[in-house]
C-alpha cells in the first residue's frame, strides 16, 4: 500500500491515456500541466494519489490524470473527498473544482472541510463563468455581468473566494493564476505539504464564454505593477522597480502606497503564520476587481488539528481503553439473562 | 398450479428464534385457550400505557418497567409514543408522551392492542389515551394534578374523576405528589425538585401490582444517579413509597404476577431496533473485513443510530455528523471508493436529499448502505411518528434508471440480522442498498436471544488486486468495468493498489474499460447491466418461508414492522381453525424469485401497510395477482384487531364465492387503534 519511501516517477507516469477535452486555449490545461510537472517533484506515488472532483470544465481533471479519481456529482466533492481522507489519511487526496462547483452548490461542503480542517488540496479554478453549461454568470462573476442568464446585467454581489475561505476558517489559503506555472507550482507545492484543508484560488481563463477577464492583471507586461507578490516574512512590494507597496493605514485599512512616500518602515511585512486571520482578509480584498493591483501567493498557512488524524486519534484511544473491538461483549452491553431450555 | 419453487411452509410457532437471520420467532399472540386471568392471580400477558407530560419521565419509567421484566424472564414489546417536541406545553394534550409495553409468560409479538392497564399522570393523559385503555381495564390516575387549571388546559368540562364518567373501569386515585413530596422531604429535597420523581413512584405502585422484583431497579437508579445523592435518594423514596402504597393501601386491591415467559433456552438481551440495527453495522463491519464509515445528519427517528456507533471507535468505527443530508451520503461513498464499509442512516427526508448521491453510487457502482428510518410524511410529517411509505422512494426515487436492493427489517431484533444481511449483498455486488426500517422499530424493544457471534457468516469480498485484461497492444491493463460473470459485479479496486489507478465518475463508462463514453449501444447495453446486476440478487436469496396453510384461500403479504401484527393476527385466525396464509418479505428489490408463483396459488392476497398501498401495487403490476391493499396512515402501527379484520373481509369474500374485491379498503380496526 502506500509506500514511506520518496517515489521517482517523471510526468508521463502521471498522465492518463485520456485524450484532453478542453476547449483550445483553455487556461486549464496550464493548469494541468503544472500539476502533472508538479507530481514528480512531490516524490509520491500515483497509485496513493486521488483526485475528486465535482462538475464544470474544470472537474473533468481527474479522467486526465493517471491516479485514482472520482468525477462526482456538482458542488459534492469535498463532502466525498472528506469521506476517502477519513478512510485512508494514508492518500493524498486533492480536490478540483470551480466557482460554480465548489461556491454555489456546493458551497455547503467546501466551507465545512475547510472549517473542519480535512487534510484536502482543494484547487478552486476561478473563471467567473459557467462554461460547461454554456455561459452563464457564476457566484464570483461582476455585478453588472451581462451573459446568457442575465442579458440586462448580473445583479448578484459576487463572492471573493478567499474571503469565503477565511470566514470558514480555512488553515491554507493561496491565489495564483494560470499563466504562471512557476507560481502555480510552487503554490500547489505548499499547498500540499500543508497538512489540513488547503484553498488555492486559481484564475483560469476561459477563453469561450469569458476571454479576458484577468488579462490586465496576469499579461506578461502587466504583471510588474498589477500581481503583488505575497512571500512570507518578506514587505509586501511590487513594481517594475518594487516602489509601490501595501500598508496599514490610521484606520485599519489597507492602502497601496508609494514607498518612497511613507518610507520602508510603514511597509506591511507579510506573516502568512498569524493566527489572527484579520490582515490575510483584508489582503484578499485589497481589490474587488480585475483590473487593479491584486496579491498573489500565500495569504495564510497555519498549524491547526487535522480532521482526519484526529478522527484515527480517537479511534485509537478508544482501543486502548476498551481493547479492540469484541463483538460477542457488544451484544452484552444492554445486560443479559439467561433462559434455560423447556425443551 | 406447477410449483418450481420449493415452498417453505411454516405451521408455526416454530423456534426459528434459534437461527441468527431472525430477530424472533414466528410466535403466538395469547396462548391457545388460556383466559388472561386464572384463579391463581397468575396473568398470561399485561399491557400497561404509562402516559404523562413531555416532561414526566415516562419513557424513562416505562423503559425501566421493560428491562425489570425482562430480565425477569417475560417475553415482550414495547411501543415508545411521544410528541415531536421536546417540551411541549405542560399539561396540553399534545405535550402528552407514553410508552406502552406488553409482558407475557408466552411469545408474543406486540405491544398490544389495548392496554390493561393505564397510568395517567395528568388529565391530558388521561384525556389522550383514556380511549386506548379496555373496558374495565385498570386506571391509575395522579389525582393531585387534577386541578382546575390542567383539567381546563386538558380541555375537561367537568372533574372526570367525579363525574361519573370513569365508572366503567377500575379506577385508582393516587395523590402521586404529594405522597413523592412526603417521601422525600426527609432527605431535605426542595418540593419542586421531589415532584420530579413521582414517575418513580408510579414505577413503584406498578412494580408491586404485578410482582416485579425491586432490586435491579433499586441497582439502576444507584448507577445512574450514583453522582448525585439527592436526585438517587429522591427516586429511591418515590419509588418504594409507591411500592409500598401498593402493599399497604386496599384500594389497589389485589396482586398479580406474570411468570417468566417459556422462551427458547439460551442467553437473551433486550434491544431496540435502532440499536440493533447499530450493532448489525457494526458486526457486518467485522463479517465483511471492513472498517465502517458512518456518514450522517441528525434525523429523527435515525439519530440513535449516529450516537450509537459513535460509541463503538474501539471497533474501528468512523463516524462524521456531515453539514447535512448529502455530504453525509457523500463522505459514505467517499469512504467507500476508499475500501470502506461505507454507511448513511436517515429517515425520509433525507433519502430525498441522498437522491443523487445514491444514483451516482449505482453508476460508479460501489458498495453503500443506505439506512432509512421511515417515519410520517410527507416533508416534515409525523416524526416521531411511524410510519412505511418509503418504499416508493426506496424503489423508484432516483433519476433515470437506477435500481438497488431492498432490504427490509421486521422487528427490533431482525434490524441486526437486515443490517448485515444488506451489507452483504451491498459489497458482494457492489451496489448501494436501502435498508428500510420505521420508527416503530426504531423505538421499540424486544427480548433477543443473542447468537453466536461465531457462527456468523463471512461476507467478505476480496479487493482487486492485479491487472484484469490486455490491451490492443497487449499490453496488461486494469478494466475497472469488467465484471464477474456470475454477479456481474465489477472489480473493487482501491486506492493504494499498484497499477490499478483508475478514474470513476458519472458520466456514462465504456462497458469493461470504464473510459467515458458517449455511445447509444454502449449506454443501453450498461442500463441493461446494472439492471440485471440487480435482478440477478434474486437467485441468491432464500426460498420464501410460507407461514401457516399452503392450502388456504387467502395470503397474507407483509413487509417491515407490520410483521408483529400479522403474526398475531394470522395466529388467531388460524387457531379458530380458519385457514391462513403468510408471506412476509425482507427482500423488496429484487423481489424472490419465487413470490409470483406462490401468490398466484392464493384466490385472495391481502397486503396490509402503513402506507397506501405500495408493495399491493408493485406485486399487482409485477405478478398480475388481484391483491388488495389493507391501508393505515395513523402514526402508529397495525393492532391485531386490525388484521384480523382484514383476514376476515379476504375470508368472507372468498365464502361468498369470490365477490369483488375492493382495491383498497381503510383502518379495518374495530374501534379506535
Ligand atoms: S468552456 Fe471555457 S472553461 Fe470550459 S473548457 Fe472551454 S474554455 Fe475552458
Amino acid at each position: 500500500m502506500s509506500d514511506t519511501a520518496v517515489n521517482v516517477t517523471s510526468k508521463k507516469d502521471w498522465a492518463s491515456d485520456q485524450e484532453v477535452r478542453w476547449c483550445p486555449g483553455c487556461g486549464d490545461y496550464g493548469i494541468l500541466l503544472a500539476v502533472q510537472q508538479l507530481m514528480p517533484e512531490l516524490g509520491v506515488a500515483p497509485e496513493n494519489t486521488v483526485f475528486i472532483s465535482g462538475i464544470g470544465c474544470s472537474s473533468r481533471f481527474p479522467y486526465y490524470m493517471n491516479t485514482y479519481g472520482v468525477h462526482s456529482i456538482h458542488g459534492r466533492a469535498p463532502a466525498i473527498a472528506t469521506g476517502v481522507a477519513i478512510a485512508r489519511p494514508d492518500l493524498d487526496v486533492w480536490v478540483v473544482t470551480g466557482d460554480g462547483d465548489g461556491l454555489s452548490i456546493g458551497g455547503n461542503h467546501l466551507i465545512h472541510a475547510l472549517r473542519r480542517n480535512v487534510d484536502l488540496t482543494i484547487l478552486l479554478f476561478n473563471n467567473r463563468i459557467y462554461g460547461l453549461t454554456k455561459g452563464q454568470y457564476s457566484p464570483t462573476s461582476e455585478i453588472g455581468k451581462v451573459t446568457k442568464s442575465t442579458p440586462a446585467g448580473s445583479i448578484d454581489p459576487p463572492f471573493n473566494p478567499l474571503s469565503v475561505a477565511l470566514g470558514a476558517e480555512a488553515s491554507f489559503v493561496a491565489r495564483t493564476h494560470d499563466l504562471d506555472r512557476k507560481h502555480m507550482m510552487e503554490t500547489f507545492r505548499a499547498a500540499h505539504d500543508h497538512r489540513g484543508a488547503a484553498f488555492v484560488e486559481i484564475f483560469q481563463n476561459c477563453n469561450v464564454f469569458n476571454d479576458g477577464q484577468f488579462t490586465d492583471i496576469v499579461r506578461r507586461q502587466n504583471r510588474d505593477e498589477m500581481l503583488i507578490e505575497l512571500v512570507h516574512g518578506e514587505p509586501i512590494r511590487f513594481g517594475a522597480d518594487r516602489q509601490r507597496g501595501v500598508s496599514v493605514g490610521a484606520d485599519g485599512q489597507l492602502r497601496i502606497v508609494d514607498v518612497a512616500e511613507v518610507g520602508e518602515e510603514a511597509i506591511l511585512v507579510h506573516d502568512a503564520e498569524r493566527n489572527d486571520p484579520s490582515l490575510a482578509f483584508a489582503l484578499a480584498r485589497l481589490s474587488n476587481d480585475d483590473h487593479s493591483p491584486t496579491p498573489f501567493g500565500i495569504f495564510r498557512r497555519v498549524q491547526r488539528q487535522e480532521y482526519a488524524s484526529a478522527i484515527a486519534a480517537q479511534l485509537a484511544q478508544a482501543s486502548e481503553r476498551k481493547g479492540p473491538g469484541d463483538l460477542a461483549a457488544l451484544l452484552r452491553s444492554n445486560g443479559t439473562w439467561n433462559v434455560t431450555s423447556t425443551n | 398450479m406447477p410449483n418450481r419453487h420449493r415452498v417453505v411452509v411454516i405451521t408455526g410457532p416454530e423456534r426459528y428464534g434459534c437461527r441468527w437471520e431472525r430477530g424472533r420467532t414466528y410466535m403466538t399472540d395469547t396462548q391457545p385457550g388460556a383466559p388472561d386471568i386464572d384463579e391463581a392471580s397468575l396473568l398470561h400477558r399485561l399491557v400497561v400505557r404509562f402516559a404523562g407530560d413531555s416532561g414526566d419521565g415516562m419513557q424513562l419509567t416505562g423503559d425501566r418497567f421493560t428491562s425489570v421484566s425482562a430480565s425477569y424472564g417475560n417475553d415482550l414489546s414495547t411501543f415508545p409514543d411521544y410528541p415531536a417536541e421536546i417540551r411541549a406545553p405542560a399539561g396540553t394534550v399534545h405535550g402528552v408522551s407514553a410508552f406502552q409495553v406488553h409482558i407475557s409468560d408466552h411469545e408474543i409479538t406486540t405491544p398490544g392492542d389495548q392496554p390493561n392497564v393505564l397510568v395517567a399522570m395528568n388529565p391530558a393523559a388521561l384525556m389522550a389515551d383514556l380511549g386506548r385503555l379496555e373496558r374495565g381495564g385498570t386506571l391509575i390516575v395522579n389525582e393531585d394534578a387534577f386541578d382546575e387549571r390542567n383539567l381546563q388546559k386538558a380541555g375537561y368540562a367537568t372533574d372526570p374523576l367525579g363525574d361519573g364518567s370513569l365508572d366503567t373501569y377500575r379506577v385508582i386515585h393516587v395523590p402521586m405528589t404529594s405522597l413523592t413530596k412526603e417521601a422525600t422531604a426527609s432527605l431535605g429535597v426542595k418540593p419542586r425538585d421531589a415532584e420530579r420523581s413521582k414517575n418513580f413512584f408510579a414505577l413503584g405502585l406498578v412494580s408491586w401490582m404485578y410482582t416485579r422484583p425491586i432490586d435491579p431497579t433499586l441497582e439502576w437508579i444507584e448507577t445512574k444517579f450514583g453522582t448525585n445523592e439527592l436526585v438517587a435518594g429522591a427516586n429511591r423514596e418515590a419509588f418504594l413509597a409507591g411500592y409500598n402504597f401498593g402493599e399497604t393501601t386496599e384500594a389497589v386491591g389485589h396482586r398479580y404476577e406474570v411468570r417468566p415467559a417459556q422462551l427458547p433456552g439460551g442467553e437473551y438481551t433486550s434491544v431496540t431496533g435502532n440499536t440493533a440495527l447499530a450493532w448489525g453495522i457494526v458486526a457486518a463491519g467485522q463479517l465483511a473485513k471492513l472498517p465502517v464509515t458512518l456518514g450522517s445528519y441528525p434525523i429523527t427517528p435515525a439519530s440513535d443510530i449516529l450516537h450509537e456507533l459513535s460509541k463503538h471507535k474501539q471497533f474501528g468505527v468512523r463516524t462524521v455528523q456531515a453539514e447535512d443530508e448529502i455530504a453525509a451520503i457523500g463522505m459514505a461513498l467517499g469512504a467507500a471508493f476508499a475500501g470502506h464499509l461505507g454507511v448513511t442512516a436517515t429517515s425520509g427526508p433525507g433519502v430525498a436529499l441522498k437522491s443523487e448521491t445514491t444514483s451516482l453510487a449505482v453508476s460508479v457502482e460501489l458498495p453503500l448502505l443506505i439506512v432509512d428510518i421511515q417515519r410520517g410524511g410527507p416533508s416534515t410529517g409525523l416524526p416521531t411518528k411511524t410510519e412505511a411509505a418509503d418504499l416508493n422512494i426506496a424503489m423508484y426515487g432516483r433519476h433515470s434508471e437506477a435500481p438497488l436492493p431492498i432490504v427490509a427489517a421486521y422487528s427490533p431484533t431482525h434490524c441486526f440480522a437486515a443490517a448485515i444481511e444488506a451489507v452483504r449483498i451491498a459489497v458482494k455486488y457492489r451496489t448501494p442498498v436501502i435498508l428500510l426500517s420505521d420508527g416503530f422499530l426504531a423505538n421499540g424493544s424486544e427480548p433477543w436471544r443473542l447468537p453466536d457471534v461465531d457462527t456468523l457468516p463471512d461476507i467478505s469480498v476480496p479487493f482487486a488486486t492485479a491487472y484484469n485484461g490486455t490491451d490492443s497492444d497487449g499490453e496488461d491493463v486494469f478494466y475497472p468495468f469488467q465484471r464477474d460473470p456470475e454477479t456481474l459485479a465489477r472489480p473493487w479496486a482501491i486506492p493504494g493498489t499498484r497499477d490499478l489507478m483508475h478514474r470513476i465518475g458519472g458520466l456514462e463508462k465504456a462497458d469493461v474499460t470504464g473510459n467515458i463514453s458517449y455511445d447509444s449501444e454502449n449506454h443501453e447495453r450498461m442500463v441493461k447491466l446494472r439492471a440485471a446486476k440487480v435482478a440477478r440478487i434474486a437467485d441468491d436469496l432464500p426460498p420464501i418461508e410460507l407461514v401457516g396453510d399452503l392450502d388456504a384461500d387467502v395470503c397474507v403479504l407483509g413487509w417491515g414492522s407490520t410483521w408483529a401484527a400479522i403474526d398475531a393476527g394470522v395466529q388467531r385466525r388460524r387457531r379458530e381453525g380458519h385457514k391462513v396464509a403468510w408471506v412476509h418479505l425482507t427482500h423488496l428489490s429484487p423481489l424472490p424469485n419465487d413470490l409470483g408463483d406462490i401468490l398466484r396459488r392464493f384466490e385472495r392476497v391481502v397486503v396490509p401497510e402503513l402506507n397506501m398501498g405500495q408493495l399491493c401495487r408493485i406485486v399487482r403490476a409485477e405478478y398480475l395477482v388481484d391483491a388488495t391493499a389493507v391501508t393505515k396512515m395513523q402514526g402508529l402501527p397495525f393492532t391485531t384487531a386490525e388484521i384480523e379484520a382484514a383476514i376476515d373481509t379476504a375470508l368472507d369474500a372468498v365464502a361468498s364465492n369470490g365477490g369483488t374485491p375492493t382495491t383498497t379498503t381503510d383502518n379495518h380496526g374495530q374501534g379506535r387503534p
